[in-house]
């Protein structure tokens, strides 16, 4: 197609691109190995929120995703498949932690999240025989 | 019932791994049956192949073919084979219930009713509607946006033998082995390692693996097709509708495809090497399958009915005579339809536990996909309102399809209700919604497809009086074999039971299997008609264009020369070819040599091995899969060093071939 030319954008945006992705790879590592005197999770936010901004630069600079390429087609897929990733990741944890609340009522037991020989002693793979714990019938539709 | 106690023991040699004689089922005469009449079949079959000389044919043109439309009719082939197999067990199903009332115990024990149903439900899914709604889309896709051929020839030849192979392992299971007895999406704890000890569950996994590679290589493909190969001048808005529904189909193939693959391979490594990701110990939790393999099958049951929405609106325009009514809308309608099939998922298990905020929530996001569904509905009628309205046999499927679609509808937004669907999740009310829109919507959407493009595929029009048979049967047995199973369900009848006590609702399930002898009429029909179209081609034999069409397929020659199009097409605007008939359009009568790819056995093969692989995985033959992988390896690196990829088709032949086409 005829905007192909633009697609692999110039040398000086590539190396813009690299800059940033530098830039935002030095930091954190400085954080880490600078031993940098913050609390544990404001360190481990910074460093999540500073990869996720590397997924953009990646995705900006380098697959050059924009609007204008492709009759802004590689944008609109990128970003339905950020929607659908999100749509799924987002609603299987709400409809598991969802379940896992109504079908466990009684929280200290949670046995899914043990391992055998534990302080409950099942044991090790047979299956598990507390009634609490059994799932309801799978639900067998469609 | 003891399903243990009819395996033959678990015993394990190095050469055959778990695969021993107590398996082979020749105590089971229907299954002896059936094994000898395929036998017959097939020798039948090789001894025409031989008396004609059609081996090397077969082979040259066919089997290692990179043609799309040659592909789309073997998918086609596969998939009114598999067809006619998954029919066989719906059969036997409606038989074993109507027979199986007040204490009778049928003539089908409950470890072959369950095999009966799970590969009912897997065939018909993944290698009939699969096979016929990829068939269609290959072969007419392309067409409609001026392209020779697919963005990836060689790709959607391996695709297709990909599927061929997934679906020759289900079958091989009914002869060596068993099959799994889990229901068709084979939820864990059942289908794990514990519960479905045999090989069943382990030809389930490895047939779909299989044949998933397949649909997922083929959406990528198609996807990339619509992007990258369309005529010059033909904008995303000026694409035919079928390409539309195509392109929203293939989307749906790539975000949830890999879902399932994911999905079933933490489900083998559960039964091959113990991890524990859907079991109830070890921090596993079977409830995450379930919910994971929903992600996958809402899309997928859309991923059926969007390209079959895509050929109704095709056939609507062509026989009113009219542009589609709402095109924009359609497309829009069909995007939303695309995006809302993500959000959905829960409603296949209101019942498992979620709270009521959590079941309100894709309880209403279903409900608003009947918002969408609804404009195109609309929009076909208003196609049709003023139009001058040709009831030729697509139209018929077409209206039919409209009726029984919309019931099919109504039913579903009902059981979108959560308290209403705890009343009736898992039964025989599920069964009727599922097959009132399967059946109504793909299987009608098929039939009409079929006969709308086969004169394009072979240059002669289908018997008209089959076809109406073939409709009237069809859609007169629905109704005979589902409106009981809503009655059913509503008394609470249960699905899948091979047998029952309270002896009233066996008049119904009479009144199903009746139903089911229709539908099987309808399908003779077909069959008959394809019989009888092929002996009086001669007289049914058609010009390019005998619907009147409206889009560029009908610009090809029928059946259309290897490389589609003379020359380029330049498209200015929607329904071009309508509008180029309009103008007197004429092919130029000098040419240029066209640049084609070459065919190549490298697909046929990889998916062969990929067969054998699957196979040895069932049986623990791990030397044979070992071999069998690094051959399938082999053969996908060797094909990348062949460079003899393309030829020239010169321009005498295409001078050639175009006459003989004018004077047909």
């Amino acid at each position: 197609m005829s905007d192909h030319a633009h697609s692999h954008g110039t040398m000086g945006r590539l190396m813009v691109g690299f800059g940033l992705a530098a830039f935002l790879t030095i930091i954190p590592f400085a954080l880490v190995m600078l031993e940098v005197d913050l609390p544990r999770n404001t360190l481990v936010g910074i460093i999540m929120g500073l990869g996720a901004v590397q997924i953009i630069v990646h995705l900006v600079y380098f697959l050059h995703i924009n609007s204008s390429v492709e009759e802004g087609w590689t944008m609109a897929a990128t970003v339905f498949s950020v929607v659908i990733l999100g749509i799924v990741l987002a609603g299987s944890l709400w409809v598991m932690h969802n379940m896992n609340e109504n079908m466990m009522p009684m929280h200290e037991m949670s046995p899914n999240m043990e391992m055998p020989g534990s302080s409950h002693g099942h044991e090790g793979h047979t299956p598990v025989d507390d009634p609490a714990a059994t799932p309801a019938e799978p639900g067998t539709q469609g | 019932m003891a399903t243990d106690a009819v395996q033959p023991a678990e015993v394990w040699t190095p050469f055959f791994g778990r695969l021993t004689l107590d398996w082979i089922p020749y105590h089971e005469p229907i299954l002896v049956g059936t094994f000898g009449a395929i036998v017959l079949g097939g020798l039948v079959l090789l001894a025409i192949l031989t008396k004609y000389r059609l081996w090397v044919p077969l082979w040259k043109d066919w089997i290692t073919t990179i043609d799309h439309k040659k592909i789309g009719i073997m998918y086609m082939i596969l998939g009114f084979i598999m067809f006619v197999r998954g029919f066989a067990d719906a059969l036997m199903m409606r038989a074993q219930q109507a027979m199986a009332a007040g204490g009778a115990e049928g003539y089908l024990p409950p470890h072959h009713f369950d095999q009966v149903f799970t590969a009912h439900g897997v065939i018909m899914i993944f290698f009939v509607a699969m096979a016929f709604v990829t068939g269609i889309m290959n072969y007419v896709m392309p067409a409609q946006i001026g392209a020779r051929d697919v963005a990836f020839p060689f790709l959607n030849n391996f695709s297709f033998w990909m599927t061929v192979a997934g679906a020759l392992l289900v079958n091989i299971s009914l002869f060596v082995g068993e099959f799994a007895r889990v229901g068709w999406l084979a939820f864990p704890p059942l289908s794990g390692s514990d519960y479905s000890t045999g090989p069943g569950m382990d030809y389930y996994l490895w047939s779909l693996q299989i044949a998933g590679v397949g649909t997922t290589l083929s959406g990528i493909n198609l996807v990339a097709t619509i992007f990258k190969m369309r005529a010059p001048g033909m904008k995303l808005f000026d694409m035919p509708v079928f390409t539309w529904t195509t392109l929203c189909t293939n989307v749906l193939i790539v975000a949830a495809f890999p879902v399932l693959t994911a999905t079933l391979a933490l489900l083998t490594l559960d039964r091959y090497l113990g991890t524990h990701f859907f079991t109830n110990d070890m921090g596993g939790n079977a409830m995450m399958y379930v919910n994971l393999i929903w992600i996958w099958g809402h899309p997928e049951v859309y991923i059926l009915i969007i390209p079959i929405f895509g050929v109704f609106s095709e056939i609507v325009s062509t026989f009113s005579g009219k542009p589609l009514f709402g095109y924009k809308t359609m497309v829009w309608a069909t995007a939303c339809i695309m995006v809302l099939s993500f959000v959905v998922w829960l409603h296949h298990f209101f019942t498992m536990g979620s709270g009521a905020n959590v079941n309100t929530f894709f309880g209403i996001t279903t409900m608003i996909i009947a918002v969408p569904t609804g404009v195109k509905i609309f929009n076909w009628l208003f196609t049709m309102y003023k139009g001058r309205v040709r009831f030729e046999v697509p139209m018929l499927w077409t209206v039919g399809f409209l009726v029984t679609f919309t019931i099919g509808g109504m039913t579903g937004v009902l059981l979108a209700v959560p308290p209403v669907d705890f009343q009736l999740h898992n039964t025989l009310f599920l069964i009727a919604h599922f097959h009132n829109v399967i059946i109504g919507g793909v299987v009608f959407g098929v039939m009409a497809a079929v006969t709308f493009w086969w004169p394009k595929a072979f240059g002669f029009k289908l018997d008209d009086r089959w076809g109406k048979r073939s409709f009237w049967f069809w859609c007169i047995g629905f109704y005979f074999a589902f409106m009981p199973l809503y009655a059913l369900g509503l008394m609470g009848v249960t699905r899948r039971m091979n047998a029952y006590m309270d002896s009233a609702w066996q008049i119904y399930f009479v009144i199903a299997a009746f139903g089911a002898g229709l539908i099987a009429l309808g399908i003779a029909s077909t069959f008959i008609g394809f019989f009888v179209s092929i002996k009086n081609r001669k007289a049914l034999a058609c010009g390019p264009d005998p619907w009147n069409g409206r889009t560029l397929e009908w610009a090809m020659q029928s059946p259309p020369a290897p490389y589609n199009f003379p020359q380029e097409v330049h498209v200015r605007g929607r329904d071009e070819w309508w509008r180029m008939k309009q103008e007197g359009f004429q092919w130029s009568e000098i040419y240029e040599p066209i640049h084609m790819p070459k065919n190549t056995a490298s697909g046929v093969l990889i998916a062969a091995f990929a067969l054998v692989l699957g196979f040895a995985m069932v049986w623990y033959i791990w030397w044979l899969a070992i071999v069998s992988f690094f051959a399938c390896l082999a053969i996908g690196i060797a094909h990348t060093f062949n460079y003899n990829r393309d030829y020239w088709i010169p321009e005498s032949d295409i001078a050639k071939q175009e006459q003989k086409g004018a004077l047909a």
